[in-house]
């Protein structure tokens, strides 16, 4: 479905030159949901931008959709659907015709273009709208009539950039239901950006970690997660330093860390879960008295803190270069 | 080319809806040179010697006017849609580029062409007087110079993307534009410098021609007037196509 190589891209003005992206590599099969997980500036939406005509690369190549990006960027914007950070709809029109000429720019009939969007604005829960003028939808509203708009011509591949933010939380967890269901329902292959952990993690099979404008690290959020930091395992117990002493014999163990009530340790390389018959056990065995076995999944804010030294929150360093790109 | 002529039509229908829907905006264009038909006029009228002669001279420079702002401020209408994310949900379309720009290009000519008949309409009601064939064929060429005005202010939208950089601009460039086009007061009175600044001024043209066809002179100021109107809607045309099909970010 979608075949990078070497993708880079790279601003100069007449001051400075920005290496927004720096050689990027993606594969991804169709039917997929994956994830571009960076802080902001890290050239998320800077390969996305270029991977749907928007912006010309640098360097490298693609194939988008079955269509080389540089040679066929027609057959590219037929194939893809894309919704930006931004809003897609005029804010003086009305949510039906808006689409209905949405649908016009992709040569769609007006007959169909009506069926469409009349099942459209049914599915994204938008029925009823049609002849409101847009600048009177809720931001959630808004943000279902931009990927009605991305998918209205029935595209195989969408890219999202940022898709929730901005959004209250209710309604970003119903936004991620729909584009689940675009996903595994639909079956779209879909493509998004986020800087939030929480996104990532509920929505992307895949994720690809990307900083500075390089991908860093990729897989699934739980293989990313055990890779690279291993679960918090925290024995509440009357004993804490005899439950530390066993916990630190345990295979796979380490940053074992004793407080007041608990122990504490990272285990790597397996899940802290199925470990816990086998601790308890252990503790038993030598009369370690245990309240509780909690488990914890490391964060993919753990994860990005151990790969780059920095967490998604911090805003330091390539946000400015990026906005004076 | 046939695709091209359907987006437009698309790009068309939905950039004339809003002003359709609510047509006080075709009032707000109208308002300047209305006033100035009301208000600086009959003053003018009373000046001229033969009464009665000042608005066959005044009325087409206002239409002059109508379109030099009407077309400059089109771009307005996209700087918000830039911003927003609508241009960007259009350019990822397949949609011809052509037709991105010239269907909003066209709305902006349909509006001025109203208006240009409601203004000439307030000019009957004083002592302005022209036969149907000459006030169609003054409308024509006014739409066409609103084509042109318009096209180079989506290029400058573009290019410059915020209305604060955009508006001083323009109020920077249309005043001096429009009284060198010797609209407001016949040029022929002014010193040899500014009539010079003048001549080179293709809106003086234009408005020159406008004189002349109003009047049922279709001569050699009429085809000068439409020639340099020709070659404004090819120039800036294609500067407003170039502007549109390159990548913006």
């Amino acid at each position: 479905m979608l075949k990078v190589r070497g993708l880079t891209k790279t601003f100069r003005s007449r001051r400075n030159t920005v290496e927004a992206v720096r050689g990027v590599d993606i594969d991804v099969d169709d039917g997929e949901l994956i994830g571009f997980l960076g802080p902001n500036g890290a050239g998320k939406s800077t390969s996305i931008r270029m991977l749907s005509t928007l912006l010309r690369p640098t360097a490298g190549e693609a194939v988008v959709g079955g269509c080389d990006l540089l040679a066929d960027p027609m057959g590219v914007r037929r194939r893809i659907g894309y919704v930006g950070q931004g809003n897609g709809a005029g804010l003086n029109q009305r949510v039906g015709e808006e689409l209905e000429s949405h649908a016009g720019l992709y040569d769609i009939g007006r007959r169909e273009a009506r069926r469409r969007v009349g099942d459209l604005l049914d599915r994204y829960e938008l029925g009823g709208m049609a002849g409101r003028k847009v600048s009177t939808l809720s931001g959630g509203q808004r943000r279902r009539l931009d990927i009605v708009m991305g998918v209205l011509h029935q595209p195989s591949l969408v890219f999202l950039d940022e898709p929730s933010a901005a959004l209250d939380p209710q309604s970003r967890s119903n936004l991620w239901d729909h584009i689940r269901s675009l996903n595994r329902e639909q079956g779209v292959t879909v493509f998004l950006t986020t800087h939030y952990l929480d996104e990532a993690d509920a929505l992307c099979e895949r994720i690809l970690v990307i900083d500075g404008g390089k991908i860093i690290d990729e897989g699934t959020p739980d293989g990313l997660k055990r890779k690279v930091a291993g679960d918090l395992v925290t024995i509440a117990s009357t004993e804490p330093a005899a439950a530390a002493e066993v916990a630190a014999r345990f295979p796979g163990a380490g940053d074992v860390a004793v407080d007041e009530t608990t122990a504490s340790f990272r285990l790597r390389g397996s899940h802290g879960d199925q470990a816990v018959p086998d601790l308890v056990r252990a503790l038993d065995d030598v009369g370690v008295p245990v309240s509780s076995v909690r488990t914890e999944r490391p964060t993919l804010d753990d994860v990005f803190l151990s790969l780059t030294g920095r967490t998604l929150r911090d805003d330091s360093g390539d946000q400015t270069k990026e906005e004076t790109a | 080319m046939k695709r091209a002529l359907q987006q437009t039509w698309v790009v068309f229908v939905r950039a004339s809806r809003p002003w359709l829907r609510s047509p006080v905006s075709i009032v707000v264009g109208l308002f300047g040179p209305i006033v100035y038909l009301v208000l600086f006029g009959p003053v003018l009228d009373a000046l001229y010697p033969v009464k009665g002669e000042a608005w066959q001279w005044f009325v087409p420079g206002m239409l002059l006017q109508l379109t030099l702002f009407g077309g400059a401020y089109a771009g307005f209408s996209i700087t918000p849609e830039i911003r927003s994310g609508v241009m960007e949900r259009m350019r990822v379309t397949p949609a011809s580029r052509a037709g991105l720009l010239f269907g909003r290009v066209a709305s902006d000519v349909v509006q001025l062409f109203v208006q240009g008949v409601i203004l000439l309409g307030v000019a009957a009601l004083f002592d302005f007087r022209a036969d149907a064939g000459a006030v169609l064929a003054a409308l024509v060429l006014v739409a066409g110079l609103g084509a042109a005005l318009s096209s180079a202010s989506y290029a400058l939208a573009i290019k410059l993307k915020e209305e604060n950089k955009f508006a001083p601009l323009l109020s920077m460039a249309l005043v001096p534009l429009l009284l060198l086009s010797g609209v407001l007061l016949p040029m022929d009175k002014a010193p040899s410098w500014l009539r010079t600044l003048s001549e080179i001024n293709p809106l003086a043209q234009v408005a020159n021609a406008l004189r002349a066809i109003t009047s049922g002179q279709y001569g050699s100021q009429a085809l000068v007037g439409t020639l340099v109107t020709i070659g404004l809607i090819v120039v800036l045309g294609a500067w407003g196509l170039r502007t549109m099909a390159r990548e913006h970010h």
